[in-house]
């Protein structure tokens, strides 16, 4: 007891695990909000119309060639401070910061979702979609009964990479102040000396949430392919 | 059943239920349709042969639209194809289509491939959609495959219940493009059983084939097509004891004689 509280003290005052909590929090629902948007735009990217082809096309490589960074301050600098955008949280600045964060963090990893699903989308062969549209199925009938399903089977695994990475980019909502673990980090860096270990700590933390999710991505890709 | 398709005839202004009117289509440089003239009538078997190339197999895709056309009209029961959108989903809910690689939905197990339409496009109720999906595949010989996937299932059974997805949505007329050629020799037959048993129902089909032995059994009119013409039309007894073009006979010739 007497070594461990030694080696550990730097520990004390500080809360890891409500840090890590943070992190957890912002990656689920940034990854709700990628997912759902990145599927709408893989469906523009296929869809017949040019307008909604065009717009699809143009966020993906706007968004996508941005630096993270660039995307979270510019909601909170640009979304928030100039266009006086407050998403429900006028007075809380730390729910503001919270939430543009999630909406940045979905907003740039939805381009890289829609990128994997619409390679997903090139393996369905296209007799499947032909013969869903010969029964008399609308274009979006057949995306969402026909085509997505199998484009989602199929590209399980790089979306477990898109979430991986998502997971360390919530790191940057530190930038405008969110509480999760980087932020965490760097206050512990600066106020204690056992750097190394701090560093050691955070590193494992992510690992710790990050490798489940390859590992049961990868098997559930694996049980879940479409056999042709 | 006899009520409903006497009603249906009754609506109907004409026997012509599937017409063609100087269709024309390029792929590039290819013309791959030429002047296109053909008019198919209620309850009768055409069917499409010609050499690989032809245009027999985009002829039969351009009735329901999976091709377009850049020029003629090709109308259905009256009513001429629409463009893209809810008309042409409607329109192609009526046409029914099986395909050489029979496109089953590969995630969903044969029930459902047979019950999709019925509920999402005809609105079934899924206990009703469900008996006649079960209905239907007994009729084709798969009733006890119902709950498998179709990998799990060998190339005749799959078309077959590709023959019943399409049945499933009671269609006014049959497309079948090439149901048989990538099938393993010994499959064949059950497919074509199958088609022989609708044909002799009174479907209206229209078949793109290489079986020649089918032509002859079960259509009551040979399209012969070649280099994106059609070519001659004729009686199968016509067409194979005495074709008049020397294409056909040229053709005839080189399938019939081994």
């Amino acid at each position: 007891m007497e070594a461990r509280e030694i080696v550990f003290d730097f520990l004390e005052g500080y809360d890891v695990l409500a840090a890590f909590w943070v992190t957890v929090k912002l990656t689920l629902f940034s990854a709700i909000g990628s997912l759902v948007w990145g599927t709408l735009l893989a469906g523009m990217r296929v869809s017949p119309v040019p307008l909604m082809r065009g717009f699809g096309t143009f966020y993906v490589n706007t968004v996508r060639n941005i630096p993270l960074t660039v995307i979270i301050v510019f909601s909170s600098l640009g979304l928030a401070d100039v266009f006086g955008m407050t998403l429900g949280a006028s007075d809380d600045f730390d729910a503001l910061s919270f939430r543009l964060s999630i909406l940045g963090l979905s907003a740039y990893t939805a381009a890289f979702v829609c990128e994997a699903l619409r390679s997903g989308i090139n393996t369905v062969p296209m007799g499947q979609a032909e013969a869903a549209r010969a029964l008399g199925l609308s274009f979006t009938q057949v995306l969402r009964m026909i085509v997505l399903p199998q484009a989602f089977r199929a590209v399980i695994v790089p979306l477990a990479n898109v979430l991986i990475a998502l997971t360390k980019n919530t790191t940057v909502a530190a930038a405008i102040g969110v509480g999760e673990a980087a932020l965490l980090m760097k206050e512990m860096i600066e106020n204690e000396a056992a750097t190394v270990l701090i560093a050691f700590i955070f590193a494992l933390g992510f690992v710790v949430l990050t490798l489940p999710m390859g590992l049961i991505l990868g098997w559930l890709g694996k049980r879940l392919a479409v056999k042709r | 059943m006899t009520e409903v398709a006497v009603a249906k005839n009754s609506t109907a202004s004409t026997s012509d239920l599937v017409v063609l009117k100087s269709v024309n289509k390029h792929f590039g440089a290819l013309h791959v349709l030429q002047d296109i003239e053909l008019t198919i009538t209620r309850g009768e078997v055409v069917v499409v042969i010609g050499p690989s190339g032809s245009g027999k197999s985009t002829l039969c895709r351009t009735i329901n639209r999976l091709e377009t056309i850049d020029s003629g009209e090709i109308t259905i029961d009256g009513k001429p194809l629409p463009q893209e959108g809810r008309e042409l989903a409607r329109l192609r809910a009526d046409v029914g289509m099986v395909f050489q690689s029979f496109n089953l939905f590969a995630h969903k197990t044969v029930l459902e491939n047979v019950t999709l339409g019925q509920l999402k496009v005809r609105k079934a109720d899924k206990k009703q959609a469900e008996e006649k999906a079960r209905a239907l595949l007994d009729r084709v010989g798969v009733g006890t495959q119902a709950d498998k996937y179709p990998a799990q299932l060998s190339g005749g059974q799959q078309q077959r219940v590709a023959i019943a997805r399409a049945l499933a949505m009671d269609p006014k007329v049959m497309l079948f493009d090439e149901p048989t050629s990538a099938l393993d020799p010994e499959m064949i037959n059950e497919v074509l059983e199958v088609m022989q048993q609708l044909a002799q129902e009174g479907m209206t089909m229209v078949v793109v084939t290489h079986e020649m032995g089918f032509a002859r059994s079960a259509a009551n009119r040979v399209v012969f097509m070649a280099d994106g013409r059609i070519v001659e039309e004729a009686t199968p007894d016509q067409f194979f004891s005495n074709p008049r073009s020397d294409r056909a006979k040229d053709f005839l010739s080189k399938i019939l004689h081994h």
